[in-house]
């Protein structure tokens, strides 16, 4: 689509001369979809739309007990301490954000009365500030009324260092005050084109109630009682918790929107594993949901034939891919493996890259493996839709890549394996230990092989794989393999954290203890200018248009070789409307949730 | 009596020291960190996580921490859970009770049939019955539990819809209702526990029964006239249980080992599957405590052993 066709629609739309939802259909038709059209037209000067409400109960309360089934059990409830998504998930029965995500990536208001937009106001023309107005009347569940100080602590809260939150990260950089009792104002030290990140979401947004944690910031605050007995304006009241087994929580009857919520009381059980959380909600109805069924699909079709329970998908943007490592794990330069001085002795030369990819049978993948919840891409960045890239293709064809290899010199050997210069076509592939991961491994061997590639498997227990320990050889950002499967969840609905992980000087070394981003060792000038151009850019068009042009690059480079774009799997009852967005936390919308007939 | 107790009080303090020491460096030196799902979580920057790992004292030397550990416990602290910040102390108590009805419930149901059935099959030797029973015993101790769990929840809970399989600690309802629930979730781990145990455990009773039978001194009882059931009783299970009694005392502990299987599959919160989950995310304050509670349960049950020794042959004298 032209900048300029784009930009007059968007004048149309700001002076009513073209309705919104025609202007989302026709940017549908270039292949655009709806949350894209309404962030474009937030931000090009026309608010937000508002998510779109399914729910349809006339009052509150009265549905009956809701009993979820979360295979690994939250075992703390203060979302900034949350290691992982179970505990943001947990938390989030309580606690609120101003904001949150819809399945289809549009805000969807909580405590604000307002999404903010330049046109409105509350946004800033050059993104660095955006004010927010909280509801009036919000209650906390112990009767005290929330306000603007509570955010305002919960910034300095979530900051400070010694607290050690986890979502300090968010917070650290930013400024906010209280204009008055339901105004906050968020100030950013640069434009921040992406600007809903602090108090929006499960992932970093819940707020903490001043009066029950001012006591507790920094060093004192794990001594916080309510850290195990969390107090917010949520849904739903706390009633016991027992970690990684049992939350309880009874509903709000003063809580902040109308009709909501429809359950009496709700129940969330931890532990198990996925298949038989499946088997209780899907096959014997024991439960009404289940979290992140990540089982293959022939599974699951089998316990839905005649069973209590369906499958739910929503769509995010988790990449399931392959990493190429562009230095040699083999040599070792000053005591480090994979250093930058070394250069990778097969993959700098691009053919082998190239062949690899067309070595990858995505297709196969989905069918054998995914099924319903797995999409083949060529693209590194999946979503939001806006920032897909149409410009990538992937092919699967094992003897094109055999020719491309042969024409670039790589000669069969005895053994059938390919070599040039001495160097035979050997990798090591390494992954962390997880059914669909070993699958996957070993049909992309198959085709590696009959391409005259040896391809050595390795898998390494997860909790050594995603650790950060610096004594582990096997953790995917030291990196000692040739190539290493695995993905990095988007966590929120934009790209700019995911993306600016591959900057030249994000780099993972003995040096900064592998802590940096960039695992695969990528160095591209082209790459780095897109990104920290996007950083700044408050022009979405633009902006989107400079992170198709860096996925681009990672893909003209084969610097990963994405397999599968990857669905969000949920179990629910079949008369349970659950409402399940791939950009937000399973509990994220449970507002919404009620039961049908 | 009271004297012995204590000296056998005494020794168990430097092997539980031994015990708990091992422990900690070897969980100190296996691989992986708690924190290490933040690792990519893109809104946790590294230094984040070193903060927190300093934090919680996980740079230090090994020696040192493990010093600090050995001070807290014998202060009464068993310090913090890493992953839920929660006191390990409250974690277990939390659990303690569902291990204890579980698993005590699974090891009265085991010795109701282990003893009987052991008894019985030693005093006809090679009858239909001994037979028989040997043969389920076989069965019984070759299937592992996981397997039989599995095949339980589908026939039970799937497939006949009569039991639940997701144990639950929160049951609605109270006095009878409430009672019969519990009883009622609790049946197939009990039984996929008991059963196992039972069938080794049969076994055991019935060689060690064997071993008795023959004695001149049983000859010489029934040889007085005494009844068979008398013989049996009186004179020959008595000694038997010797051995026996010895075996239950050491398998406890390993029996809280084999219901961390039975735990995960039916969701059961006990402390076998708090370990598990602790190991798996490298939660080791919790780690360690668990373990240690299941070192001091060897030292107590041992020590129990020892004191029925007594009881069971008075010339086994306390000294």
């Amino acid at each position: 689509m032209l900048d300029k066709e784009l930009r007059s629609m968007i004048g149309q739309v700001k002076d009513g001369r073209m309705d919104r939802r025609a202007f989302i259909k026709r940017m549908a038709a270039v292949g655009l979809t709806a949350p894209l059209a309404n962030q474009i037209l937030a931000l090009g000067g026309v608010a937000m739309a508002e998510g779109a409400s399914t729910y349809k109960p006339t009052k509150r309360g009265g549905g009956g007990a809701l009993k979820l089934l979360w295979w690994q059990g939250p075992t703390l409830l203060n979302p900034h301490f949350a290691t992982g998504t179970k505990d943001q998930d947990g938390s989030r029965l309580f606690y609120e954000p101003l904001a949150c995500w819809d399945p289809d990536g549009n805000m969807k208001l909580v405590l604000a009365t307002e999404i903010p937009s330049i046109q409105n106001g509350l946004l800033a023309a050059d993104g660095k500030s955006v004010t927010w107005k909280l509801k009036p009347g919000v209650k906390w569940h112990d009767g005290k009324p929330f306000t603007a100080d509570d955010l305002v602590f919960t910034w300095q809260y979530a900051k400070d260092p010694a607290t050690a939150a986890v979502t300090i990260g968010v917070y650290r950089d930013i400024t906010v005050e209280k204009i008055d009792d339901l105004t906050v104002k968020i100030t950013f030290p640069k434009p921040t084109p992406f600007w809903a990140d602090a108090f929006v979401g499960a992932g970093a947004g819940q707020i903490l109630p001043k009066h029950l944690f001012a006591d507790y910031i920094g060093s004192k605050s794990r001594e916080a009682p309510a850290n195990l007995a969390p107090v917010g304006t949520g849904p739903y009241k706390f009633v016991e918790f027992k970690p990684g087994d049992l939350i309880r929580g009874v509903i709000n009857p003063d809580y902040h929107m109308a009709n909501r919520p429809y359950f009496d009381s709700l129940e969330m059980k931890g532990g198990g594993d996925a298949v038989s959380a499946a088997r209780a909600v899907i096959q014997t109805g024991e439960y009404d949901f289940g979290w992140n069924i990540q089982v293959e699909d022939d599974v699951l079709l089998r316990l839905e034939k005649g069973g209590k329970g369906k499958t739910v998908y929503a769509v995010g943007g988790d990449t399931e891919f392959i990493a190429l490592n562009f230095t040699d794990p083999n040599v070792e330069v000053d005591g480090e493996r994979s250093s930058m001085k070394t250069k990778h002795p097969l993959f700098s030369d691009p053919v082998v890259r190239k062949a690899l990819s067309l070595l990858v049978d995505r297709e196969s993948v989905k069918k054998a493996i995914y099924g319903r919840a797995g999409r083949t891409t060529a693209n590194f960045l999946n979503g939001p839709e806006k920032f897909v890239s149409k410009n990538t293709s992937w092919e699967f064809n094992i003897e094109k890549a055999a020719k491309m290899l042969e024409d670039g010199g790589w000669k069969a050997g005895a053994d059938g394996i390919r070599e040039k210069d001495g160097k035979k076509l050997k990798i090591v592939y390494q992954t962390s230990i997880n059914g669909p991961r070993q699958k996957t491994q070993a049909i992309v061997k198959q085709a590696c092989q009959k391409a005259g590639i040896e391809v050595e498997l390795k898998s390494v227990v997860a909790s050594v794989f995603f650790s950060s320990d610096v004594a582990n050889p096997d953790t995917y950002p030291k990196f000692y393999a040739d190539i290493e499967m695995f993905q990095i969840p988007l966590s929120q609905p934009d790209p700019s954290q995911h993306m600016r992980r591959y900057l030249s000087t994000s780099v993972a070394t003995k040096e900064n203890k592998w802590q940096g981003t960039n695992f695969p060792r990528w160095v591209n000038k082209d790459y780095d200018a897109a990104i920290t151009a996007a950083d700044m850019e408050m022009d979405p068009i633009k902006r989107a248009a400079y992170y198709i042009k860096a996925n681009d690059l990672m893909w003209q480079d084969t610097v990963f070789i994405p397999v599968q774009h990857r669905l969000k799997v949920e179990a629910a009852a079949n008369n349970l409307v659950c409402v399940i967005s791939g950009w937000a936390n399973e509990t994220d919308n449970l507002f919404d949730w009620y039961r049908e007939g | 009596m009271s004297q012995y107790v204590l000296r056998r009080l005494l020794i168990a303090i430097p092997s539980l020291l031994g015990i708990s020491a091992v422990l900690f460096f070897v969980l100190a030196l296996a691989p992986g960190d708690p924190f290490s799902e933040l690792a990519t979580n893109p809104n946790v920057p590294p230094e984040v996580q070193a903060a927190l790992r300093a934090k919680f004292g996980l740079d230090d030397p090994i020696y040192l921490r493990y010093l600090h550990w050995l001070n807290a416990m014998l202060h009464g602290d068993w310090g913090f859970s890493f992953v839920s910040r929660m006191d390990v102390d409250k974690l277990i108590l939390q659990r303690l009770p569902t291990t204890l009805y579980v698993i005590g419930s699974a090891q009265i149901l085991a010795l109701l049939i282990a003893i009987p059935v052991g008894v019985y099959a030693a005093t006809k030797p090679y009858s239909l019955f001994d037979q028989v029973a040997n043969t389920l015993a076989f069965v019984g101790f070759s299937l592992p539990t996981f397997f039989t769990g599995i095949l339980f929840i589908l026939i039970f809970s799937v497939t006949l819809d009569w039991l639940p399989f997701v144990y639950t600690t929160d049951i609605k309802g109270t006095g009878i209702h409430w009672g019969l629930e519990m009883i009622r979730q609790a049946i197939m781990p009990v039984a996929v526990l008991g059963l196992f145990q039972a069938a080794s455990m049969t076994r055991f009773v019935r060689s060690a029964m064997l071993d008795v039978i023959r004695l001149d001194y049983v000859t010489t009882a029934r040889a007085k006239g005494l009844g068979q059931a008398k013989v049996i009783v009186k004179h020959v299970m008595r000694n038997a249980m010797i051995p026996v009694v010895t075996l239950i005392a050491l398998q406890m502990p390993a029996v809280f080992g084999g219901a961390i299987v039975t735990e995960q599959i039916f969701r059961i919160p006990g402390i076998g599957s708090l370990l598990i989950s602790s190991i798996l995310s490298n939660d080791t304050p919790v780690v360690m405590a668990v373990t240690f509670v299941f070192a001091c349960l060897v030292v107590l049950f041992n020590l129990i052993a020892d004191i029925l020794y007594g009881w069971l042959d008075p010339r086994i004298s306390f000294r």
